[in-house]
């Protein structure tokens, strides 16, 4: 026999309300901590996408659908930018580095995105398999599509014109499959990677006669883009979808911004300034939903406490007669912290347990929450804290009724007055 | 064993209750008489040290009660005293066997499963020992309770009215029962009633008067 055996036991003798009590609180629980994992995972996979990209250029538009469309690859493009135009903000001094996305075709609704080997290196890819795209028509896949799609070195397969399923289909010109990256847990294992030629090839397939001789005249005097370096500079018939830019010094900070706003045509975002836009937009539903998490955690709370209080009563003579037995007054006020710690300890216990369960079921219905890379098998050190926090909550709610425990007087109790 | 001297207790500056001055020696028994309001569940509480703040000498086992500190008197109260009351105050979360073992758990001396399955079987519930205390009839229940107070086997058994609400048959068995375990422990046995029946019983009897 021990105190834990006996809160044990009170606890086993009134399993409505001890479920009851556990349920309340592992719901509240539940929601902080699907909050938390999801949050936290969020804000990693953003820093992690976002990471070495500090500006994006596109077309005027929405900035924060261009960097939701250049870095995280959800929405869709703003539209094009000229080639020529790019090149030019590309030769600034304060840029150390300029990479172009081609965007606008999808295999499987896996984005194809037309780029060059930086932007690879931006997420310090690895291959695992095969090598990298080199010609036209030839692609890198991320891990995840070489996962959903089964492909292997060597597959052909043909895109489709826009994002999402269901699009036009480039029926004439078919990519091969020539490498496949490592995971690296970033937007990257979503994309097939591949040429910015190999974009322009799809699309401008009834031009290709006219497009050679263009080259050849031009071949004696050919400068590389800094963008397409099989490309000529100065073709402004060529458009990308954007460009992800990376400061050489703080000042570009500053001036870039003013200085490629200031132009009719383009626009810059900044990627932690429109992020910190958009979680404070999904701010507002995140708070609503912790609301609620800490309404059912203070209703879970009271409830507890209202529970060992009423038991008090009916405990009146099992406290006299423990103390009967030579039990002291402090015996009694930890049990009943005990049983309030215990209560909330299985509360929490089973809460960041079903918000771990949430999200592992949720990966696996829901190919948006895979794709974004939100896992249920990552455990964060906040965790502790939200069960640390929840045992101190059981021994609070039990103070009240531990300290009638430990004043009862037991002469009083004992002769029935 | 048991020595009083001018004992008194007030619940209130107005109420005092003035106790006979008696001793007991180890296994002798008695009876405390007297009306309801005489104060015997009073001093009964006193001599079980569940009742602090009395006047005059009391000693229980050697040991003057007033000189312990709170938690040293639970001790020594877990050690040295059963009690046994009218109501049986069995904690009904628990098992027949884990009443049983709140007992040595709670007095801090040591769990033993022989001893408790002795006891069981000296007062013939044996069979009841995982039975929960809910499913127990009231003779039983009883049992269980008197099974509690002797299975530390203190020196000093108190019992609180333990047969006023029993039928003449089960009060026999009842008192017989108590003075058989309390014979075979050499305890000293205290039964405060004004259950008149019980006169008989133990010769040794103090007469409290309102």
């Amino acid at each position: 026999m021990n105190l834990i055996l006996l809160v044990w036991n009170y606890l086993k003798s009134k399993p409505l309300n001890t479920v009851l009590n556990i349920v309340l609180l592992a719901l509240g629980i539940a929601v902080i901590t699907v909050l938390l994992l999801f949050n936290k995972q969020l804000e990693e996979k953003i820093s992690s996408n976002a990471k070495g990209i500090d500006l994006v250029v596109g077309a005027k538009g929405s900035p924060l659908q261009l960097i939701l469309c250049s870095i995280f690859h959800i929405d869709f493009p703003t539209g094009n930018i000229n080639l020529k135009e790019a090149e030019r903000i590309a030769k600034s001094r304060l840029i150390k580095g300029a990479i172009p996305l081609a965007l606008g075709d999808s295999y499987q609704a896996y984005r194809i995105v037309g780029t060059n080997k930086s932007y690879a290196e931006l997420y310090d890819a690895e291959l695992v398999q095969g090598a990298w795209w080199d010609g036209e028509m030839e692609t890198t896949i991320g891990a995840n599509v070489a996962e959903a799609l089964k492909f292997r070195v060597g597959d052909q397969f043909k895109s489709t014109h826009g994002l999402t399923l269901g699009g036009h289909a480039h029926e004439e010109k078919q990519f091969v499959v020539k490498g496949i990256l490592k995971r690296t847990n970033t937007v990257l294992d979503n994309l097939i990677l591949t040429s910015v030629e190999s974009i322009w090839h799809v699309h401008e397939e009834h031009n290709e006669m006219e497009e050679q001789n263009i080259k050849s005249d031009i071949d004696s005097t050919f400068i590389p883009s800094r963008l397409v370096a099989s490309h000529p500079e100065g073709d402004s018939t060529k458009e990308i979808t954007s460009l992800l830019i990376q400061y050489r010094s703080p000042m570009a900070a500053i001036q870039l911004p003013r200085f490629i706003n200031g132009q009719s045509s383009l626009q810059a975002a900044s990627p932690a300034f429109e992020t910190a836009r958009l979680f404070s937009i999904l701010g507002v539903g995140v708070d609503i939903l912790m609301g609620f998490a800490y309404v059912l955690i203070f209703i879970s709370a009271l409830s507890i406490f209202i529970a060992l209080y009423n038991s008090l009563k009916e405990r009146r003579y099992d406290l006299a007669i423990m103390r009967s037995m030579g039990a002291s007054r402090s015996k009694l006020f930890i049990s009943m912290l005990l049983e309030g710690g215990t209560l909330t300890f299985f509360g929490s216990i089973i809460g960041v347990l079903l918000a771990h369960g949430i999200l592992i079921v949720l990966g696996v219905m829901v190919e948006e929450t895979r794709k974004a890379g939100i896992s249920g098998i990552v455990f964060y050190s906040e965790e502790w804290i939200i069960l640390a926090g929840s045992l101190f909550l059981g021994v609070l709610c039990a103070f009240i009724p531990a300290l009638q425990a430990y004043r009862t007087d037991i002469s009083k109790v004992l002769s029935g007055n | 064993m048991i020595r009083t001297a001018n004992l008194s207790f007030s619940y209130d500056s107005k109420r005092t209750i003035l106790f006979p001055s008696f001793s007991l020696n180890r296994s002798e028994h008695c009876l405390l008489l007297g009306e309801s309001g005489s104060g015997k569940t009073t001093l009964l509480h006193l001599l079980g040290g569940l009742l602090r703040g009395y006047s005059g000498n009391l000693q229980v086992n050697g040991t003057e009660l007033s000189t312990l500190s709170e938690t040293k008197l639970d001790t020594f109260r877990g050690k040295n005293i059963g009690f046994i009351f009218q109501k049986n105050h069995l904690i009904s979360a628990l098992s027949v066997e884990q009443n049983l073992f709140m007992a040595p758990y709670l007095a801090g001396l040591a769990v033993d499963k022989i001893r408790v399955q002795k006891v069981l079987t000296t007062l013939g519930i044996e069979e009841k020992m995982n039975s929960a205390v809910t499913e127990i009839s009231q003779g039983q229940a009883q049992r269980v309770a008197i099974a509690r107070a002797i299975i530390n086997q203190p020196p000093i058994i108190l019992a609180d009215e333990p047969t006023s609400a029993l039928d003449d048959r089960s009060c026999e068995r009842v008192i017989n029962l108590l003075l058989q375990i309390a014979d075979s422990h050499q305890s000293t046995l205290v039964v405060a009633t004004h259950d008149q029946r019980l006169k008989n019983k133990i010769g040794n009897q103090i007469l409290l008067n309102t």
